[in-house]
Parts: C-alpha cells; sequence; structure tokens
C-alpha cells in the first residue's frame, strides 16, 4: 500500500491558512524505486488537458537538459506528451525543464501567474514516464480548476502516487 | 467433362503475372517520429508477402526521392542493396515531415514477330516506338507503382503531401505522426490529382509471423476519394490500392498502385 504523497497535508494546511502558497496548483509526482540490473532516471512530462485529451499545457519536463547534443533524443519516448503537443515546444524551456530526477517524491509548483489564462472547469493532469531501457507509464488524474480540490491517481509500474492540489 | 480442367489452366497461366505483382513492396523506415536537433534513420526497401519480412526481393532504388520539410531533395546516404532487401540512411536536419518515395513507371509488352512470342519492357516514352516494325498482336500494359513513407523530426508539417498530379497518390487528412491505437486515421486517395472514388484499399499490418491470422482489413473510399481506418494495435501498418484500365484502342491497359507505409503509436 503506497502512502498518500506528504504534499496533500500541506496543501491541506496551506488552504486553511488561505491563499498565502505562491502557487495555485501543485503536483506531486513519486518516481518509484526500482530493482533492475540497469537503472536509468525516467524522463518524465507533466502537463494539463481537456478531458476530450487536447492539450492545453506542459507544466514540467524532466530529462537530461546536461547533455546539449543528445538530450533531447529520446523526448519522443513519452509518446503521449510527445504527439500531444511536447514536439511543438522548443526546449529548453525556462519554468519548464529541468534534470532527470531520482526516486522519491517531486512537487511540481505551478505559480498563479502561469495559470491565469486557464478558465475554470474540468481539467486533467497527465504524467508520463518514459525510462532507457524500461518502460512507459502515464497516469492521468482528472482535477478541477476553478475551486480548492485535491485528486489523486497512482501508477503501476514506472510512476507512483500522483496527486493534484488546487489550492484556490 | 474436359472443359472445367481446360479453364482451370487457362486460369493458372492468367494468375502467373498477377501473383508476381502480389508481393507487397515497402519502405520502412526505423522510426516515424523523431526528436532531437537532427537525426538518423534507416529504410529498409523490399517486397514480398510478409509485411516487413525481408525474405523475397530487394526493391530497386532507381527512382527513390526524398523530399524534406523546406521541399528540397535529400540524397540518401549508405545505399546498399542485398538480396532481399535494399537499405539507406536518410539525415534528417531539419524539423518537420519527410516523404520519401520510390516512384517508377514502365510499360510491358507482348507481341509477335515473324510467328515468334516476344516480350519488350521500357520506359512509356518509348512505345509504341521502341517495338520492331511488323510486330503483330501487340498487348501492352502500363505499371505506375508508388511506393513511399512519412517521417517526422520535431514538429509535424504538411508541406510533402502536395501531390504531384500524377498516378495514384496519399495525401494524408490526419497526419502520419499523430496515429495512435483506438484512434482513426484518415487518408485521401488521389488519381492523377482528382479524388480516386470508390477504390479499395487493403490495410495490413506487420509481424504477421507472430499470429495466425493476417488480420488484413480493407476500406473503401468515398466520393471524396477519403478512407478511414480505426486502428486495432499499434505497429507498422501498409495501406495499398490499386487501380487497373483495360486496354482501349491505341492506349494500352495500366496498373497504377499505392503502397504507403505508416506507423500506430501506443
Amino acid at each position: 500500500m503506497r502512502q498518500l504523497p506528504l504534499i496533500l497535508t500541506t496543501a491541506a494546511a496551506a488552504a486553511v491558512s488561505g491563499s498565502a502558497m505562491a502557487a495555485d496548483l501543485t503536483v506531486s509526482v513519486e518516481i518509484p524505486r526500482l530493482t533492475v540490473a540497469t537503472y536509468h532516471r525516467p524522463y518524465v512530462a507533466v502537463w494539463i488537458e481537456r478531458p476530450d485529451s487536447t492539450a492545453v499545457r506542459t507544466l514540467s519536463v524532466w530529462y537530461e537538459v546536461s547533455n546539449v547534443a543528445e538530450g533531447k533524443d529520446w523526448l519522443k519516448d513519452m509518446r503521449t506528451w510527445w504527439r500531444r503537443g511536447g514536439r511543438s515546444l522548443s526546449l529548453p524551456m525556462d519554468g519548464v525543464s529541468s534534470a532527470t530526477k531520482a526516486p522519491g517524491r517531486h512537487a511540481v509548483s505551478v505559480p498563479a501567474a502561469r495559470l491565469r489564462d486557464l478558465s475554470a472547469g474540468d481539467y486533467v493532469l497527465v504524467v508520463e514516464a518514459a525510462r532507457e531501457q524500461g518502460g512507459r507509464e502515464a497516469v492521468r488524474v482528472p482535477f478541477r480548476w476553478g475551486a480548492a480540490n485535491t485528486a489523486r491517481a497512482s501508477g503501476t509500474t514506472e510512476l507512483g502516487a500522483v496527486s493534484v492540489t488546487v489550492t484556490r | 467433362m474436359n472443359k472445367p480442367f481446360v479453364t482451370l489452366a487457362a486460369l493458372a497461366i492468367l494468375a502467373i503475372p498477377v501473383s508476381a505483382q502480389a508481393d507487397r513492396a515497402w519502405l520502412l523506415p526505423s522510426s516515424t517520429s523523431l526528436s532531437g536537433s537532427e537525426e538518423w534513420i534507416t529504410i529498409d526497401a523490399g517486397m514480398s508477402d510478409n509485411l516487413f519480412v525481408a525474405d523475397h526481393a530487394a526493391m530497386r532504388l532507381d527512382n527513390l526521392v526524398i523530399t524534406a520539410p523546406d521541399g528540397s531533395v535529400l540524397a540518401p546516404q549508405n545505399l546498399t542493396r542485398g538480396r532481399y532487401r535494399s537499405t539507406f540512411d536518410v539525415h534528417l536536419t531539419q524539423s518537420g515531415t519527410y516523404k520519401i518515395a520510390n516512384v517508377s513507371s514502365g510499360i510491358n509488352a507482348r507481341y509477335t514477330l515473324d510467328g515468334e512470342a516476344r516480350r519488350w519492357r521500357g520506359p512509356v516514352a518509348d512505345y509504341p516506338a521502341a517495338l520492331p516494325a511488323g510486330a503483330t498482336g501487340v498487348e501492352a500494359t502500363i505499371n505506375a507503382n508508388r511506393i513511399e513513407t512519412f517521417v517526422t523530426l520535431g514538429a509535424p508539417t504538411d508541406t510533402v503531401f502536395a501531390p504531384t498530379g500524377v498516378g495514384l497518390e496519399l495525401t494524408p487528412v490526419t497526419h502520419p505522426a499523430d496515429l495512435a491505437v483506438g484512434d482513426a486515421g484518415r487518408f485521401r486517395l488521389l488519381r492523377d490529382g482528382q479524388p480516386a472514388a470508390g477504390l479499395t484499399v487493403t490495410i495490413g499490418r506487420g509481424a504477421a509471423r507472430y499470429r495466425d491470422a493476417p488480420e488484413d482489413m480493407t476500406a473503401t473510399t468515398d466520393a471524396g476519394g477519403e478512407f478511414s481506418v480505426i486502428w486495432p494495435e499499434a505497429g507498422m501498418y501498409w495501406l495499398n490500392a490499386m487501380v487497373r484500365t483495360d486496354a482501349a484502342g491505341a492506349a494500352p491497359a495500366s496498373t497504377v498502385q499505392y503502397s504507403g507505409v505508416v506507423e500506430v503509436l501506443p
């Protein structure tokens, strides 16, 4: 049984204390620790879709940014993200791209200003992970923008718990 | 009593040239959707009954045209012709969609000269001048083939979809870089630049060696020349259509064929 991400507790506390937090949308992504012979940290994309699967915005891409020559060669392996909008982005992109992450829980905090033009309604937060010599998995978390709410889902292979917290 | 056997024998003879054409021709790219600032892909080119299995004949690539997103024509690299498949590489240096096509046409003629049956094969432009004087009983068929595939580096573009207006051509309605299992892919077939209505399209999937049923699908083009496919599985797919026209007066018969390869991702 996987534990609920710690961020839930934090977000709940923040909701109680009003809009003290800088971010209005926080995503928690768990990268599971895998016991495999050859482990490479996964490439991970985090984006918002409408319920009809059209992409709205990429929030975060973790890839081998330090490898300027070849780091982007495997972005296509996050196939769903690549097809639905990743391929149209110019990376690296400030506030979006960063290095791959080690196993554990990672938070993506999106400042309110970045989502200013997102109209209230139902959306889906998608996290997709693709690992060299490993698998690929996408976890979809429906959430509501425009009111405080928390939604969560969990992966089974390349991703662990994923949660979305809207604080206002 | 003998008559059915005679008919069967006649059918068998007729079937020979048809089955020779029945081998499926394919250009199989190593990847169809790539990321990064520049990439290499490798393409196998062959003809076989089993899709994408190089076990029958290598494709002649004399008429290979690789069109880059900006319309420029690229030269194939490391081109080799093996026994069962030809192979070449393409260096993708600009973002967008590339078209790799082998477009060939020719004419086959059978005729009688001095009581002897003969054959001639050559460019369409040389017919009928290349036939010797005194040739009788001439039966000629034009064979026009377009065999192609599409590859995209980065964001897809559609400049390479502009038809040439010659032969049977495919214009994707759904971009080849957007094909995903469970979704519908839509395409338009054109014959000499005009919508090709009522054509039967064969849709075959590779890796048939690992299953019992060939699982070929068929579709029929509508009045606008369009057809669509709902992809049941991820994999490499072969799209084929053919138009046969009988000889009419001085105009020879023709077989015009399109064969394209697209990739459907999970």
